[in-house]
């Protein structure tokens, strides 16, 4: 069974840190395909089109028929180890610094034979779950874990090198106002944060949440208004330190199109949902990549919360559409300026949500309750795109399908 | 169709560059050095060389065409052979043939690959694409990792204990303290190879081989010009070659000798009872003990009774990798490969000096190589007859 | 130089009119008006880098700077309001420039705003003023000192469930001061109405009465315990915005001192 992990001592400030560095991250094109699937938590594998047979490693030709017509399909994650190692020497400077690693092999029902990471509670001989995950590389990588759920498991230091989970961390949430902010404070406590700071824009006219929120055991509530510079850095240089997770809940939205609206508003919704980003990503992003490295309590993850119309626009809230759409974008160059740290850009998209400025739309609408979770598992899983709720899924499932004929649905033109 | 005999064919000069541990040398440096001595053995001018095979990891981003215009060559037959350690054989029984049809009189086989600080992580990291993929992120252990994992469903299969392993190392040990171009230079004990620092369970840093620089060589030619140049020669008596063999095997208890080696006694018309020295691919003793089973000395499964049985040194029952293998002389790359055959050359011709087996006419060597994901994908052999001492 | 100038350049030179800054600092936390979230809202003051003596320029430092008409110590000027819509150079940059400067009067509310937030300027306590100083004299700007300014954070806007409380005058009380021909009406607190001044009829009457009149507003002010009763000079410029409704701005009061060396009077 997985040894609890206890809370970090403080830092023995003798000690150098330990320097972020990635495990090998060259892939070939075909590779990335269980990039994507781990990005969004999906188990694919290349399925052949003729013959039906499962590929592994990823591959252009089918080994079975030689077709060319290869897609990558969710794919059945039982399998037995069949064999395993615990590597004690590495020339690679990852790995070397994270002596002893266990692999093993899998015979996946589906076919092929997996080489893959192993989490402490499996052995030779156990039928495991086989699960795609990103690495501090950010590329999909396999590992092996029980089939059962086992107490702390989470805590396995190879699987938690490849989550973000909040356990023993100290988390960033941006504003106080959002109402999933609540929830999600409840959520990474039960989750075992160490510490929640909760940003607080105008503090000169407070919500009605603050009273309730600044009395919890274990959260600060902090002054930071996104769409000031100033503001933003004076909190990096306090907490940026020992920020580990940061959410960022800031946005503005009203509903609008682009015709009818004037720009007061849509400047209003760049400067918090897509310059509040960048000024986030730069006053928190250097000193949170620096620490990637650092310990339990290492900085890991960038959560963004991003409407799906970021991907499509809804013309009904176009100017809010075209600022999720930099948002976005500004999460992409993110990914590649993050890279090298390993820290990870988690997405998590939704649909409408329950609250004030959708109260004319029908349901479903997402819950504040469900956002939090959905972030919550972002975390505790590893994933970098999470989309919530029908109303996501199904935005994404189409866009992914035909992102023409969808904005031609969007923007009135389907049944 | 039956496969046709090597008749009229034989390999000679035998050639070993002593090895080192780093070297700032390139593979063509050391490729140059094993050519250079081919050719004064036989007494044939570069110029003349109208044959040339080529296997080596490092010589990046030439290819065996570059290399005749380093080194000055103008062959008419040009072979490369980028097959590890089964490059040996395959270069040998390639060459055979060719020289058998007459499209080329002589043909130089040369194995030799660089070793610089650093430069075994980034052959590793790029070894293949499969590698790169599914592989190397793993863990990072190279094929010590992935060779170790085969051990592992191994053991678990077969009951073979690390000791066992280990009688194969020492063994092989206590033979490369003859060869004197061996990087390993003192004896092992199996308690030494029992007590070793984990390398990848089960592997021991002793099950490891040694990367280092160096290069090999041998020389193919009709048996009329080895007399005219009065070099002592071994015949081929058959040649064996199988890539990817069992792909549905979940895991590689068996290499793809399995499906060949009938055919390979066959043609030499002998048992193995007729091999009077084995040289096998020891990339790890056991993938040796796996090709103990897989070339017919003992039945599958049964590799670890058989070392426990049998005196695997120079002057035991069953001589087996006689100049130390790759585990005490050092594995140079792709010479790895050649390694076994250029010491069966010496030992049928007579040539073996320290490592000599007494009354050694009929060698078997084995080559296996290329873990392009999980598993060795080629393996080949041979048997080489000579005149003996 | 004329003997007034003179004079006054004379008294600011010996202290004996001292300069008295009535601004806040234009600061991106300081408090802005809130109106319900579904109208348009008044942007904060924000300040961005441009360069710092770095590689966007080597040798200087400069701020972007953004916020609205109406951000921190400001002016307002009729055509703020709809009332005021139609009056003649009713914008910042028409208005007569000599409108800039002028005398001022403070009436003291301060000890009812110490206890009453919704603390209300009206007739009576005009009257009473000017019981005391004389009838409030034609041109002035009359402020309203409430010690609001001192307050900070939540405490100054001073948000409840049904709005904001804070003191401010009655539509009687503007009414009044229109009577006397005032140049405009100011205050310490966000607005120069009364945080209810919704609920009013007229709904904001020193919006909507002072505009509509010509006259002008001026909000956010500070240090008004600063100045006498009677007897300072106001200097408030608003920035020259082509048909700017209002503008942040420096406020001035030229304030005769007294005590310092003596009775100038």
């Amino acid at each position: 069974m997985t040894d609890k992990l206890l809370p970090p001592k403080k830092k023995n400030p003798q000690l150098r840190q330990r320097v972020p560095t990635l495990p090998p991250a060259m892939r070939s094109r075909a590779a990335l395909g269980l990039t994507a699937a781990a990005a969004r938590g999906a188990f694919c594998l290349q399925h052949c089109e003729e013959c039906g047979a499962v590929q592994y490693p990823p591959r252009d030709a089918c080994s079975s028929c030689l077709s060319v017509d290869l897609a990558w399909r969710e794919t059945a994650r039982e399998g037995k180890l069949i064999a395993e190692t615990r590597i004690h020497a590495s020339p690679d400077p990852y790995y070397r610094e994270r002596l002893p690693w266990r692999s093993g092999l899998v015979q996946l029902e589906a076919g092929p034979t997996v080489l893959c990471h192993l989490h402490g509670d499996v052995g030779r001989g156990d039928t495991v779950r086989m699960d795609l995950k990103l690495d501090k590389a950010g590329q999909g990588v396999m590992i092996a874990l029980p089939v059962e759920r086992t107490p702390d498991m989470a805590d396995d230091p190879q699987l938690r090198s490849l989550t973000a989970d909040p356990k023993h961390r100290r988390v960033l949430i941006t504003d106080i106002r959002s109402p999933m902010t609540r929830p999600l404070i409840d959520g990474l406590l039960a989750a075992g944060a160490a510490h929640i700071f909760v940003g607080e824009s105008e503090s000169w006219r407070r919500g009605s949440d603050h009273e309730a929120i600044a009395a919890l055991d274990k959260v600060s509530v902090m002054q930071l208004d996104v769409s000031d510079a100033s503001s933003v850095q004076r909190l990096a240089a306090e907490i940026g330190g020992k920020t580990d997770i940061l959410i960022n809940t800031a946005r503005f939205v009203r509903p609008g199109g682009v015709l009818g609206a004037d720009t007061v508003f849509a400047r209003e919704e760049f400067e918090t949902n897509a310059l509040g980003l960048m000024r986030l990503a730069q006053a928190f992003g250097p000193g949170m990549a620096s620490r990637t490295a650092d310990g339990v309590n290492s900085a890991v993850a960038f959560v963004n919360l991003l409407s799906v119309h970021a991907l499509s626009a809804d013309p009904h809230y176009g100017a809010f559409s075209a600022s999720q759409s930099a948002a976005l974008s500004i999460s992409q160059t993110l990914r590649a300026e993050f890279r090298s740290s390993g820290l990870r850009v988690i997405n998590v998209f939704t649909g409408p949500t329950d609250d004030e400025w959708h109260q004319p739309l029908p349901p479903p609408k997402v819950p504040p309750k469900a956002l939090a979770k959905s972030v919550l598992t972002a975390l505790s899983e590893g994933l970098e795109d999470v989309f919530c709720g029908d109303v996501a899924k199904d935005l994404e499932e189409r866009w992914r399908k035909d992102a023409k004929v969808l904005e031609r649905e969007l923007t009135g033109g389907g049944t | 169709m039956k496969r046709q005999s090597y008749d009229g064919v034989v390999v000679t000069a035998p050639v070993s560059v002593p090895y080192v541990r780093y070297s700032q040398e390139t593979a063509h440096w050391w490729i140059a050095r094993a050519l250079k001595q081919l050719l004064e053995v036989a007494g044939i001018s570069s110029r003349e060389l109208d044959g040339f095979s080529v296997s080596s990891f490092t010589l990046f981003p030439d290819t065996p065409v570059g290399l005749t215009q380093h080194l000055g060559l103008s062959p008419r037959w040009l072979d490369s052979v980028p097959m590890g350690g089964a490059s040996g054989v395959v270069a040998l029984r390639r060459a055979a043939r060719a020289v058998q049809a007459g499209d080329v009189d002589v043909v130089a086989c040369v194995a030799g690959d660089a070793n610089r600080i650093d430069s075994f992580r980034q052959l590793l990291s790029s070894f293949s694409r499969f590698a790169m993929d599914a592989s190397y992120p793993y863990g990072s252990g190279g094929p010590n990792a992935s060779f170790a994992l085969i051990a592992d469903a191994y053991m678990a299969e077969y009951g073979a204990k690390r000791e066992d392993f280990g009688r194969i190392a020492v063994a092989q040990r206590a033979n490369a303290l003859h060869y004197p171009d061996a990087i390993m230079k003192s004896p092992l004990s199996l308690e030494q190879y029992m007590s070793a620092r984990p390398i990848s369970e089960p592997f021991g840093l002793f099950d490891c081989v040694m990367p280092c620089a160096g290069a090999e060589g041998f020389l193919v030619m009709r048996e009329d010009e080895a007399q005219r140049r009065g070099l002592a020669y071994a015949r081929i008596a058959s040649t064996i070659e199988r890539h990817n063999a069992f792909p549905e095997d979940p895991v590689q208890l068996r290499g793809g000798w399995v499906m060949d080696i009938d055919e390979l006694y066959e043609m030499a018309d002998c048992g193995p009872g007729a091999i009077d020295v084995l040289e096998t691919y020891d990339d790890y003793p056991v993938i040796s003990m796996m090709q103990f089973e897989d070339l017919g000395f003992c039945a599958k499964g049964e590799g670890a009774q058989f070392v426990r049985n049998q005196d695997l040194t120079i002057t035991g029952d069953f001589p087996h990798n006689t100049s130390g293998g790759q585990l005490s002389a050092g594995q140079a790359g792709a010479a790895g490969g050649y390694l076994g055959l250029v010491e069966a050359i010496r030992q049928v011709t007579g040539q073996a000096g320290g490592t000599q087996v007494a009354e050694a006419r009929t060698a078997m060597v084995s080559g296996f190589g290329m873990i392009n994901y999980d598993r060795g994908l080629c393996s080949s052999a041979a048997i080489l007859t000579g005149a003996g001492q | 130089m004329s003997e007034a100038i003179s004079a006054l350049a004379a008294a600011l030179g010996d202290g004996s009119v001292e300069v008295v800054d009535l601004t806040h600092t234009l600061d991106p936390d300081f408090p802005v008006i809130v109106l319900p979230p579904e109208f348009g809202q008044c942007a904060r003051f924000r300040m961005e880098e441009v360069s710092a003596y770095d590689g966007r320029g080597p040798a200087w430092k400069w701020h972007n700077i953004s916020m609205n008409e109406h951000t921190g110590t400001h002016f307002d000027a009729p055509i703020h309001w709809v009332s005021g819509r139609d009056v003649a150079n009713g914008a910042v940059d028409e208005i007569d420039p000599a409108m800039f400067v002028g005398p001022v009067v403070v009436i003291d509310c301060s000890e009812g705003a110490a206890t009453d937030d919704d603390f209300e300027l009206t007739p009576e306590i005009i009257a009473a003023w000017e019981a005391e100083h004389g009838t409030i004299p034609a041109g002035s700007w009359v402020l309203m000192r409430t010690d609001w300014s001192k307050r900070r954070g939540a405490e100054y806007l001073n948000m409840a469930d049904d709005g904001p409380h804070s003191p401010g005058p009655t539509p009687a009380a503007i009414e009044l001061l229109l009577k006397r021909d005032i140049r405009g009406f100011g205050t310490e607190t966000v607005g120069t109405d009364a945080g209810q001044g919704a609920h009013y009829t007229p709904p904001y009457p020193a919006h909507y009465l002072l505009h509509g009149a010509g006259k002008f507003g001026l909000q956010c002010l500070s240090n008004l315990d600063r100045l006498p009763a009677t007897g300072a000079m106001l200097i408030a410029p608003p920035l020259k915005i082509k048909g700017g409704t209002g503008s942040p701005l420096r406020v001035l009061a030229l304030v005769p001192q007294t005590t310092a060396s003596g009775d100038r009077t």
